[in-house]
Order: C-alpha cells, then sequence, then structure tokens
C-alpha cells in the first residue's frame, strides 16, 4: 500500500495538466455547440453536454482505477486484454447495433458503447507485449508477419463493420514499428506508394510513369559505378508502373463513389467553379461549414457561446467529428492554435518520456499511445480544415463520446502508470 | 533517425495546422460583418409611413393595415379544402394552382399565398388560420386614402424596382416607395428609417431566436407627418368642375407661393392603386391614351400661352420704354408688317387702343406693335433679344421651377441663339419671331409656370417659388420657399397693366364672368394647337386658357386654367378660374348656374376626333 501511494504521486504531472486541459476545453466547446434554449443544468441528461459531464466523471472514476493496479498486470495480461477486446469486436457481427451505416456499437437501452476504441488500448498492449518479449527479433520477417497479424486481426474486423476511420488508424502503428527497427525499405515502400498515388490520381497515369523514369535515370547515373545498379534501377521502375497502373485502376474501378469524391476533394481535382459550387451544396457541404466557420473566427474569434454558426447548427457533427471547428469559429487563430499547441505538447511528452523508459515494453507501448494520438490528431484537425480527405474519426479528449474519451483516458493513464513505475523497473 | 521520424512529423502536422488555421482565420478572413453572415437573419422592421394632411389640417392619407396569407408549402399538412376555400373565396383550382406554383419556387421559403385579404376576410380566418398548419397570417402597412381626390399631387407607393435598388443601398426587394406627387418628393421625410432585427438562423434556414437578446438591433424611426398647403376643398371642386374636360388648374397663394391645389383633369381616385386590384388598376389607368390619368397635366403639359402672355410683353416694352402707358395705336383688325405686307388678324374689334383697353380686349395688333419696339423695328441685335428673353424667363418661365414637385417641364422661351440656330443663313428679325407677342410663337409654358406668373403680376414683380409644403413635422421647410425671386419689371410698370387687366373683367373679354364682391383680374387666351393624325399635321380645336388674380388688392390666389380644346378662352377656363376663385374666398358659390353649366360639359366628342379617322371641324 505505501509504495502503491509513492507512485501516484510519482505520476508525470505534465501529461495530467495536459489531459485535464484538454478534456476541459473540449467539454467547454461540446457546450457551445450543443446548446440550445435555456440551460437548466449543466448535468442535463438529455442534451450532450449533460452526459459529457457524466462520461468526464466516469472518466476520472476509470483514471483511478487504471493508477491503482499494479503496473506489472498489464504486461502480464496483454494478451488476455487483447484476446477480449476481439471476442468483443467479433461479438459486434452478433449483437452489434448499426448507426450511421456501421455496426460498431453494443447498445444497452440508451446508452452504447463501442469497442474498437477500446481495441486500440488492447492492440497497443499486444504490440508492445509481442516487441518486448525476448524470443522477439523485429529483424525477421516471420516476426514481423506475427506482428501485422497482430495489428490488423482488430483492423480487418472494424473494416468489416463498415467503420473506416477506425481502420485506418492501425496504419499508426507504422510509426511504432519504425522505431522498433524494422527495415528501412518499409518506410521508402510507403512513401514510393504514397507519391505513387498522389501522382497517379493527381496528374495522371503516363506523366507518373515520365517521372519514375526521369528520376530513376538521374539516380542511375549518379550511381552507376555500383554492381547491379542497372538491374535494381529497372526493378524499381517495374515495380512503380506496376504499382500506379493499379492504383489507377482500383482509383476507377473498385473504391466507392463517395470514397472517391473525398480523394478528389483532397487533391483538388475538380476545377470547374459551377462544379464547385454544386459540391458545396452536397458532398462538399459538412467540409465547406466546417471551413467557413473556422474562417469566420478572424485572430480572436466571435467569443465563447457567441459563435453565429455554432448557434445555428451550421456544422454537421459539430459535437463529435467536427468539434474543431467550434473551436475555430469562438476562439480564433488565437484559441485555435492553443489547441494545437497542446497536441503537440501532449504527443511531444509522451514521445520524450517513452524515450526515457527502461522496460521495452513500457516504451514500445509510449510509442504506441503517442502514434495513435498523433494519427487521430493528424486526420481529425486535418479534415476539419480541409488538409486531409474526410475520415471520420473522434478529436482525442475533444470530441462528444463516452466510449472515445474513455478508451483514450485508459490509453493515456496507462502510459502514465507504467512512467511511474520506470524507477521500480530494475 | 529511426526515433526522430514521429517527434519530426508531431512538430511538422503542428507548424502545418497553424499555417492552415493562419490561412483560413486570418489571411484569407475579411473583417467580421453580421450583415454578410448568413447565419444572421437580417429582418427589417418598418416604422409608420408619416400621414400626409391639408392646409386645414384634414387628414388625407394615412395607413392601414393589410393582410396577407403566407404559405410555407412543405409545412402544409392536409387539411379541410372546402373551409379553406370558403374562408379565403377562392376556388378548388385557384389552392392547387397555387400551392403547386410556391412549391416549385420554393418548399422552404414562405411566400405570398393570397394578398390583400379584406378586414372581414380577415377576421374570420383569423380566428381559424391555426387549422391550417404551414398557412400564416402577414401584416403589412398600406396607404389608406380618406379622400378620393388629389391623385396627382399625392401620389402613391408601391414596390421599389431593381434600379432603384442599385442606385440606392436603403432599399431592399418588396420595399415600398412613394412612385409620384408628395409620396416621392418627400419620400425620405415620410418613410423614417427602417429598424433592423438580427435572428439567428440554424442551416435549415429555421429561425432560432433574437441574437444575442436583441442588443444590435436597430429601432425603427416613424416617419414625418406632412401638412400640405393644397387646399382639399378647392381641390376637390376643381376636379369636379373639370369634371368632362381636359387640362389642369393651378392656383397659388401670391403672397407665399403655396400651391392652393394642383388640379390635373382628367384624374382618378387614390384607392384604386391600394389593395388587391392594384396592378389591373394600374394598367387600366397607364393604357388610357387618349385621357392618360396618370400625366400630371397641370405640370406637364406644355402648350403656348396665348393671350396671357401678351401681360409681359407689354411690361417688357414699359420696362424698355418702348411704350408708355399713353401709347396708342390705331387697330384696323389686322396688323401689316414687313416687305410683303403681311397681315396678323385681330379680333378686338378696331379702332383707338391704349395699353388698358388693349388688354382688355385682347388686341393683336397692340402688342405687335410693343413687341416690335421693345425688341428692334429692324432686326435685333442679341442684347436687345436676349434682354426681352431674360424679362420672360424672370417670371419662371422657359426654366424648370425647381421646387418640391416630382415632375416638370421647362417649356420654353427662345433667345437669340435659338433663332439664329433656326435661322442660320437667314437676317431673321422681329416680325419673324412676330407671333411670340400675342403668346403663339415659339413660347410654350406649363399651367403651373401661368399660374405663378399670374402671381408675380399680383405681387407687382416677384414671386415665391410655388411649393407643395407647408409643414414637416419637427424640421423646417427649404428656406428657399420664403425667398422672394424678383422678376427683371420695374415695380411702378405693374400697375398700368393690373388696371388693364381688372378691365377685362369689367368690361373686355371676361365681362360675362364677373363674381359679385370680388374685383378679379384676368387675362383670356386662346391657343392654337396641332398634332400629328397620320404623320400629318392637324390643327386641333383651341385650348381655352385664363389666368387671373384676386382680390385685385392684397391678392391672396392667383389662378390658372387650361382646358385643352375648350375654344376660346372664357368660354371654360375664364368660368372655371371665376368659381374657383368664388369657392376659395367665400367658401362658397353663387353662380349656381354657371357652376352648373361647367360642371355639366363633357368635352368627350372633342377628344374623340383625332381618333375618328375621318375629317373633322374645330372650334365650333
Amino acid at each position: 500500500m505505501i509504495g502503491d501511494r509513492k507512485n501516484v504521486f510519482k505520476v508525470d504531472k505534465v501529461l495530467i495538466i495536459l489531459y485535464v486541459l484538454l478534456v476541459g476545453f473540449g467539454w467547454g466547446n461540446i457546450f457551445s455547440s450543443s446548446l440550445s434554449g435555456n440551460i437548466d443544468s449543466i448535468f442535463n441528461l438529455n442534451e450532450l453536454y449533460g452526459k459529457q459531464i457524466i462520461f468526464i466523471l466516469l472518466s476520472s472514476v476509470l483514471i483511478l482505477i487504471t493508477l491503482s493496479i499494479e503496473a506489472k498486470f498489464y504486461e502480464r495480461f496483454a494478451s488476455i486484454f487483447y484476446f477480449i477486446s476481439i471476442i468483443s469486436l467479433i461479438g459486434l457481427f452478433i449483437f452489434g447495433k448499426t448507426v450511421n451505416g456501421s455496426t460498431s456499437w453494443y447498445g444497452l437501452g440508451s446508452f452504447t458503447i463501442q469497442p474498437s476504441e477500446f481495441a486500440k488500448v488492447a492492440t497497443s498492449l499486444a504490440v508492445a507485449k509481442f516487441i518486448s518479449d525476448l524470443q522477439t527479433n523485429i529483424k525477421l520477417i516471420n516476426h514481423q508477419v506475427k506482428l501485422l497479424v497482430i495489428i490488423f486481426l482488430p483492423a480487418t474486423l472494424i473494416i468489416l463493420q463498415n467503420d473506416t476511420g477506425s481502420t485506418l488508424v492501425y496504419l499508426a502503428f507504422f510509426f511504432v514499428l519504425f522505431r522498433e527497427g524494422i527495415p528501412k525499405i518499409y518506410l521508402y515502400t510507403i512513401s514510393l506508394i504514397f507519391l505513387l498515388v498522389v501522382s497517379t490520381i493527381k496528374f495522371s497515369l503516363s506523366t507518373t510513369f515520365l517521372i519514375s523514369f526521369v528520376i530513376l535515370f538521374l539516380n542511375y547515373i549518379r550511381t552507376k559505378k555500383k554492381r547491379n545498379s542497372l538491374l535494381k534501377h529497372i526493378g524499381i521502375l517495374f515495380i512503380a508502373v506496376t504499382l500506379s497502373t493499379s492504383i489507377n485502376y482500383f482509383y476507377n474501378n473498385v473504391i466507392k463513389q463517395h470514397q472517391k469524391n473525398r480523394i478528389s476533394l483532397w487533391l483538388r481535382l475538380e476545377n470547374n467553379p459551377e462544379e464547385i459550387e454544386k459540391m458545396k451544396r452536397t458532398i462538399l457541404y459538412n467540409l465547406n461549414e466546417s471551413e467557413k466557420a473556422i474562417s469566420s473566427g478572424g485572430w480572436i474569434g466571435k467569443g465563447y457561446l457567441e459563435g453565429t454558426r455554432t448557434i445555428g447548427k451550421f456544422v454537421p457533427e459539430q459535437q463529435t467529428d467536427y468539434i474543431f471547428s467550434t473551436v475555430g469559429e469562438e476562439w480564433g487563430f488565437i484559441g485555435s492554435s492553443f489547441i494545437v499547441i497542446l497536441f503537440i505538447l501532449l504527443l511531444l511528452r509522451i514521445l520524450h518520456l517513452s524515450e526515457l523508459q527502461k522496460n521495452q515494453f513500457s516504451r514500445v507501448y509510449g510509442y504506441s499511445v503517442a502514434s495513435i494520438l498523433f494519427f487521430h490528431f493528424l486526420v481529425n484537425i486535418g479534415m476539419v480544415m480541409g488538409l486531409v480527405p474526410t475520415i471520420g474519426i473522434p478529436l482525442p479528449f475533444f470530441s462528444y463520446g463516452g466510449s472515445s474519451l474513455w478508451a483514450f483516458t485508459i490509453l493515456l493513464f496507462i502510459f502514465i502508470k507504467l512512467d511511474s513505475n520506470k524507477l521500480n523497473e530494475w | 533517425m529511426r526515433k526522430s521520424l514521429l517527434y519530426i512529423s508531431v512538430i511538422f502536422v503542428g507548424i502545418l495546422f497553424i499555417s492552415r488555421l493562419f490561412y483560413l482565420q486570418v489571411y484569407s478572413n475579411k473583417e467580421y460583418n453580421i450583415f454578410e453572415d448568413n447565419a444572421i437573419r437580417k429582418v427589417f422592421t418598418y416604422p409608420k409611413r408619416g400621414y400626409i394632411f391639408d392646409r386645414n389640417n384634414k387628414l388625407l392619407v394615412s395607413n392601414q393595415p393589410s393582410y396577407d396569407v403566407m404559405i410555407i408549402p412543405r409545412e402544409v399538412k392536409t387539411f379541410d379544402t372546402i373551409e379553406f376555400c370558403n374562408l379565403l373565396k377562392i376556388d378548388k383550382d385557384f389552392l392547387v394552382k397555387k400551392y403547386n406554383r410556391t412549391k416549385n419556387y420554393s418548399p422552404r421559403i414562405p411566400q405570398v399565398f393570397l394578398a390583400h385579404l379584406s378586414k372581414e376576410d380577415y377576421g374570420f380566418l383569423s380566428e381559424k388560420i391555426r387549422k391550417f398548419e404551414g398557412f400564416y397570417i402577414q401584416k403589412r402597412n398600406l396607404r389608406e386614402y380618406n379622400t378620393n381626390i388629389g391623385a396627382n399631387v399625392l401620389g402613391y407607393i408601391a414596390e421599389v424596382n431593381n434600379s432603384i435598388i442599385e442606385k440606392d443601398d436603403y432599399y431592399l426587394m418588396g420595399d415600398l416607395i412613394g412612385k409620384q406627387g408628395v409620396e416621392i418628393s418627400y419620400e425620405e421625410e415620410l418613410r423614417g428609417i427602417k429598424g433592423i432585427k438580427f435572428i439567428q438562423k440554424d442551416r435549415f434556414n429555421r429561425d432560432v431566436g433574437s441574437f444575442k437578446n436583441g442588443e444590435l438591433d436597430i429601432i425603427p424611426i416613424a416617419g414625418k407627418d406632412l401638412t400640405i398647403t393644397i387646399d382639399s376643398e378647392l381641390q376637390d371642386y376643381g376636379e369636379q368642375l373639370m369634371n368632362g374636360k381636359k387640362g389642369g388648374i393651378v392656383a397659388i397663394d401670391p403672397s407665399n407661393g403655396e400651391i392652393l391645389s394642383l388640379v390635373s383633369a382628367p384624374s382618378y381616385n387614390p384607392n384604386l392603386l391600394i389593395g388587391r386590384n392594384r396592378s389591373e388598376n394600374y394598367m387600366d389607368l397607364y393604357r388610357d391614351s387618349i385621357y392618360k390619368p396618370l400625366i400630371d397635366k397641370s405640370l406637364l403639359n406644355m402648350h403656348a400661352p396665348g393671350s396671357p402672355f401678351k401681360i409681359l410683353v407689354g411690361l417688357s416694352a414699359l420696362q424698355e420704354k418702348a411704350i408708355t402707358e399713353k401709347t396708342s395705336i390705331f387697330c384696323n383688325n389686322y396688323y401689316q408688317y414687313g416687305k410683303e405686307k403681311r397681315k396678323m388678324q385681330c379680333h378686338c374689334g378696331g379702332g383707338y387702343r391704349n395699353l388698358s383697353n388693349a388688354l382688355s380686349l385682347s388686341c393683336n395688333s397692340y402688342f405687335a406693335n410693343a413687341y416690335r419696339k421693345t425688341i428692334d423695328t429692324k432686326s435685333p441685335t442679341k442684347e436687345a433679344f436676349d434682354n426681352w428673353s431674360n424679362q420672360m424667363k424672370s417670371f419662371g418661365l422657359g426654366e424648370y421651377l425647381n421646387n418640391d414637385l416630382s415632375v416638370g417641364k421647362k417649356g420654353i422661351i427662345p433667345d437669340f441663339d435659338f433663332y439664329n440656330k433656326w435661322y442660320p443663313d437667314f437676317k431673321w428679325g422681329a416680325t419673324t419671331t412676330l407671333s411670340n407677342s400675342i403668346g403663339q410663337g415659339e413660347v410654350l409654358v406649363t399651367p403651373i409656370q401661368l399660374a405663378n406668373m399670374t402671381a408675380a403680376i399680383a405681387n407687382k414683380g416677384y414671386y415665391y417659388t410655388p411649393h407643395i409644403i407647408k409643414k414637416i413635422e419637427g424640421s423646417e421647410i427649404n428656406s428657399k420657399f420664403r425667398t422672394k425671386n424678383y422678376t427683371l419689371i420695374d415695380s411702378t410698370h405693374f400697375e398700368p397693366i393690373i388696371e388693364g387687366l381688372s378691365k377685362v373683367y369689367k368690361s373686355g373679354t371676361a365681362k360675362f364672368l364677373q363674381v359679385p364682391d370680388i374685383e378679379i383680374c384676368g387675362k383670356t387666351g386662346t391657343a392654337e394647337n396641332f398634332t400629328k393624325i397620320d404623320g400629318k399635321k392637324t390643327q386641333l380645336t383651341d385650348h381655352s386658357i385664363f389666368v387671373a388674380f384676386a382680390p385685385k388688392d392684397n391678392p391672396t390666389i392667383a389662378i390658372s386654367v387650361l382646358v385643352e380644346n375648350g375654344y376660346y378662352g372664357s368660354r371654360w377656363a375664364g368660368r372655371i378660374a371665376s368659381l374657383m376663385i368664388e369657392k376659395y374666398i367665400k367658401g362658397e358659390v353663387t353662380l349656381k348656374n354657371m357652376e352648373q353649366l361647367v360642371m355639366n360639359k363633357s368635352l368627350d366628342e372633342e377628344y374623340q376626333k383625332p381618333f375618328l379617322d375621318k375629317p373633322f371641324k374645330i372650334n365650333q
């Protein structure tokens, strides 16, 4: 008991403060964007802000539980958590409740819970556990395959439930694997695919061929003296041509129209002003309203509870995925930048602490936390400002919703617990 | 590198986001303007439009509420169509057609379903309207006329058109604006300033509530009440006298320039231009090409002044010492002039004529002679002719009066350059323009200019700009209406002229128009006029013209009357002038026979002549 109390005092205060600030501002903005009519009580359970208060109070209970559990417990039972999580995802196919086309919820009366949010925690623990296992060598291809299975099993289950956003989050684990030493060829391949996708869709197949050829040719001349250089370059060129051809086919024939529209919007493929105006009223509606709300904030914003577009509920989904547009409108450039900086500080702090861990499990877990939060942060705020294609995932600690708040809270506080325990690791 | 990839990514994304925020919120964001915020509905609250009173404080124009049935098509639910149709007095076809049309236009936007409910219909409907979802009643303000007269003076209001909206920021689609008469001249005073309510909308364009509890709302400022110079009783009487005739009567109080009546005939009932049948009525009035009731003839009808112009010719001759009050000539029933020995006919009866009886008998020869002597005997110099022209203009002729009436015409007083342009290679002389001396040449005037000229004569050499405004609630009327405009004729020259004008009534062309106990000075006029029928210039029956002021000493009314194609001056115009003067000064009319004769006379036959496609006789 005495030891436990000590550990509580050793928790990282910076992370706690950042967490409290983010959750607090988050609630303030949910309150603003869900406010309608008179306020009887902030605990009014008929209103979203009232429910969120309850979620926040429950989070503090979760924090106490998470912190009071022995740190070793998480490492030891990582596989169990992972197993339970997978079962709960499978269970959705039988008991799941469909909301907005995704079968991602368990319903308990009016109350719903989204297991995919918690699966991120379980997967992070499992990945950390597997990598930190003494018998694991990440350089070995069969271990890499095992890791990919651990990561993509939940991802596959989630995409089968038609929740693309939550699936894509699992891409974040790439940062973890890269940090822990998978070959650099993966990074190069991913970068190459990314460039090929953008080039093929934005410009054209033939342009992409031409550019690939020119770059490789120049590189070949530069490195001519090395052996097998010609073969290698021809190989890469062949891969690039094959990839971009298949990307082209995939984009034109496989993916759904609404996804195609999102990509087309992101890469600004439509130049006809009339078409753009039409899109603003249809597929671009949410983004357009959200950008307008943010822009209208100016330097200092319209003031808390005074955002006209927020009051008028112009931005759909504003309490959840588009919560940042409320910040933009009511708090302006100063307030929005402040929130961005809070997230950056949180991420950098987690990364910094992860690198300080002596235990590999804690380090890998910390890295997973940072990667997942970073992915959410990048995609959510990027989407709201039109920098990233529309992908519906919540802004951590900010967006309305119990499951996501609890999952992120547990995710972060397990790390805080592990971190507080680092001195006992010897 | 492995350790730094995520660090670098995080910092890069942070910088990227802040740059994007800067671009969106600071760089591409204009300063917040609530009027451009489409999340805020701007609802205008219209103040009461000012009332209009006549000079005796009789309320002429006020406001009345009008009720429109509005529809929001998508909110309409099934309802008892028979009851609804009965309440609105419409048939089912109309209901279906109107519903479809509004729905096609927009299912969301409130639109007028049926405009201008009668008060009784409103009473019944207002109790039942809640049974018909998607329908509601909207109140508007319309004008209410407590009179049937003076449409040309009062004008009307109507919705603004696009060109006004573009020119003036104040007006928005659907706003009402004065379109004629006082309503347009004093639009700014009457309309007041509309207020604005800011209402928070949601993305479905529904109202959520008032924005910031109405802190920023602008309260409307009520329009000002106006008192106009018109004597509605005299105006009414004038309109009755003009029954069946085309033309105008303008009566002015010479002591201050106030317009006592401004009759344009035929006129129309101002009540026709409000209510449900407004546009039909308007088109009927607009299409009447014979009587043109929408044209204010007292302000816009330019015609030759005829003999009243001789007064000015005489005054100019006196001023230039071309004649004295004792100058006399012998009239041979014609005036012979020029190398070709051309003759100007005269109907005065012949004999010796001095200034006084030349006026009373309207001798052409006398004034032709005076005109020639004034300008030049052979060919006019620029100085001499322009001097004459300026003297004429100093009576308010040939120029805009520049007053507060919405329309007007300049008329024509020719000057030296005018004729030089006409006759560039010809040495024109006074004789070339001799018709001017009897008001028949190139000179053109409007009835209000003639009335103003008469006022200047009554005042012996000055006039106040004739105006319609007497009082504006809470502010002063334009000071130019209190300033004397002096003519270029010395006041001493008016004495003999006025004597002559008095004689017109006593023993001259108007001797049978005398009014008991009132000494009137007047002058008859008979103006030739022409029209084009199938491109051919055709003479029509002369206009009957009359100017007068009374009483001779300290005059209180100066009047001009034009009866189009009414033949000689004393026939209709003169009678009307006498009756108007008696009505105004005594308050009642004793010349009952004359009154009956005038009121019952219709000149419709005369006005139809040019449209009959067959030859016709004139001056019968």
